[in-house]
């Protein structure tokens, strides 16, 4: 049983009291200061006024900006979309291989996981850049086909690098195995049983993935695509390094704020209406999965 | 003949669209991370076509003065924010468990906010913190100039930790506690040889997290960091924006094996690669 707080003060204090006072002092002051901010106005170069002004929400709403933000979400939609897409058969390959290769595999897939996101995304600039590997290999090919007698026009390098499609490929490659793990862990704890009455009552192995494995594996996979979605939303590093000029994300704009523009303010604006956005995933996750329990517990 | 026996109907895992997809999932998580090694020990500067093998590139980052000070201050943020993210970890998880208290759900709910709130809030809120609320006074000696640094980092990997060894202290038998209690034992004590031992390998796994989370990040640091205070991947990233170069694939492959080498560490200390898988009761 958990022990009353009152019947304990002292080991409550020496206990919660630290981290406690660290969390309030370094975390949530920090971001109090910036939500106020977000209700003020830059004066002169240092100064700000918190004068209750709703302006930064309001620019918030021009075309400009939302534009981004529907960019954003629609980049984030995408990633998670293409990650369960290449996820899922890994997941199921990963949960009924044997012990040993399921170590291996798992393994495998968390090793890119731990390594730092930047050597990730550097790896990745170096294989789709102008003078990448892609692009080096097919212009070989190119060659050789000229060689061999077709006139073909000079070999012109595929644009791969600094585009949208640079930044969506980035943002599956850096998040997949966020969402493979989860996958795996929820797939991993059905009954298998189940799959395999499906499958003898005649189901097809598409039939019974989708009307037997996806809706019992559902909240795990839903906690997976927000795992998934959240970080893609909030995106700096990819779309800062593999973006073009048009693939600026919500954070990149945060950042100019505060870092170039120097308009903190709007900028407060901005990162608190990105926080909104994740509470509203998170929120709806949360619902839907909540909605499914008290359904399988009716 | 093993590979003769027919497939099992649950038998994904030997089904070959499976496995061909599984195949090509793991090239392209691994093939650019292995071009990137290799090329780190090409002798060609245009870093494509393959011209012998060299180890320049390496001596090459052990001459650059200003990587090795930023290499050396990740490793000395990481070290230090992970002792104290450990430490504050331990004690909400062992907080939340062990007591009742007022307004315990928001609690729970604010401690997990550093979790999933996007790195680049967090960051501009440290930025935001560390220049006008607190300044972090510049010019002090290495390492309390990385102070504002360690903060950042340990504000966001303690709840990190806390949730590890909160997982694990629900398999703790609160009997072995109250029979301590009985026999004599005082609070500390008890924290020190009961419930300590018991989280080890909780704390074994959420140092290693936090270790990781610490090196590995960029965001946040790029926000608090200042012009003296440049960590491995804030400098990483000043040479990526100008191009690609074996002296960062060097660097960078640098990194990887320290990566591997803590991942294999964490995992040998937990039992080994099945049992952490398959659970160490």
């Amino acid at each position: 049983m958990e022990q009353e707080w009152r019947q304990a003060k002292r080991p409550f204090a020496a206990i919660i009291g630290p981290p406690g006072f660290w969390l309030a002092l370094f975390f949530l002051v920090p971001l109090a200061i910036v939500w106020a901010y977000s209700f003020g106005r830059t004066l002169g170069l240092t100064d700000i006024a918190i004068t209750g002004t709703l302006d930064n929400y309001a620019r918030v709403m021009d075309p400009v900006y939302l534009d981004i933000f529907v960019k954003s979400l629609g980049v984030a939609a995408l990633t998670t979309l293409l990650c369960l897409i290449i996820g899922f058969p890994v997941a199921l390959a990963i949960t009924f291989a044997p012990p040993r290769a399921k170590a291996w595999l798992l393994m495998l897939v968390m090793l890119p996981f731990w390594t730092n996101l930047l050597v990730r995304t550097y790896a990745l600039m170096a294989v789709l850049r102008n003078e990448g590997y892609v692009n080096t290999v097919l212009g070989w090919g190119w060659d050789g086909l000229r060689a061999m007698g077709l006139s073909l026009s000079a070999f012109q390098p595929l644009p791969l690098l600094h585009n949208n499609f640079a930044v969506v490929l980035g943002l599956v490659y850096v998040n997949l195995p966020f969402l493979i793990l989860p996958l795996y862990a929820a797939l991993d704890r059905l009954d298998r049983s189940m799959i395999e009455a499906s499958l003898d009552l005649g189901a097809g192995h598409l039939r019974t993935m989708r009307e037997i494995v996806v809706p019992l594996a559902l909240p795990g996979i839903l906690s997976g695509l927000l795992i998934t979605f959240v970080p893609a939303l909030g995106a700096y590093l990819t779309p800062d390094l593999l973006g073009g000029p048009d693939s600026q994300m919500i954070a990149n704009v945060i950042e100019r704020q505060f870092k170039r523009a120097n308009d903190w303010p709007f900028g407060a604006a901005l990162s608190f209406m990105l926080m909104y956005l994740t509470f509203i995933a998170i929120a709806g996750q949360a619902i839907v999965a909540r909605r499914r329990r008290a359904r399988a517990g009716a | 003949m093993r590979r003769r026996e027919p497939v099992a109907p649950l038998d994904y895992f030997r089904r070959w669209p499976i496995r061909l997809w599984l195949a090509a999932t793991m090239v392209f998580l691994y093939a650019p991370l292995l071009c990137l090694i290799a090329f780190s020990f090409n002798e060609s500067r245009r870093n494509i076509v393959w011209t012998g093998f060299t180890l320049d590139w390496y001596g090459r980052v052990f001459q650059n003065g200003s990587l090795l000070e930023a290499f050396g201050n990740s490793l000395t943020i990481a070290a230090v924010s992970t002792l104290v993210s450990v430490v504050l970890g331990a004690l909400v998880a062992v907080g939340l468990w062990r007591f009742r208290f007022p307004f315990k759900p928001a609690f729970e709910g604010v401690m997990a906010l550093p979790i999933v709130i996007p790195e680049i809030c967090m960051g501009v809120a440290m930025l935001v913190f560390f220049s006008r609320v607190i300044p972090w006074p510049g010019g002090m000696p290495w390492p309390a100039n990385l102070g504002a640094i360690i903060i950042a980092h340990i504000s966001f990997s303690f709840p990190f930790v806390a949730v590890i060894v909160r997982a694990r202290l629900a398999s703790f038998n609160r009997e072995l506690e109250e029979a301590a209690r009985d026999l004599g034992a005082g609070e500390f004590r008890i924290f020190m040889d009961i419930l300590v031992p018991h989280m080890r390998p909780a704390l074994i796994a959420g140092a290693l997290l936090a270790f990781t989370l610490s090196l590995d990040d960029f965001v946040i640091t790029f926000f608090t960091a200042g012009p003296d205070t440049v960590t491995f991947p804030v400098k990483v990233y000043s040479m990526v924006r100008f191009s690609v170069t074996p002296e960062v694939n060097a660097a960078s492959t640098l990194l990887v094996l320290l990566t591997i080498l803590l991942t294999t560490i964490g995992l040998r200390l937990q039992g080994g690669p099945v049992a952490s898988t398959q659970g160490n009761h």
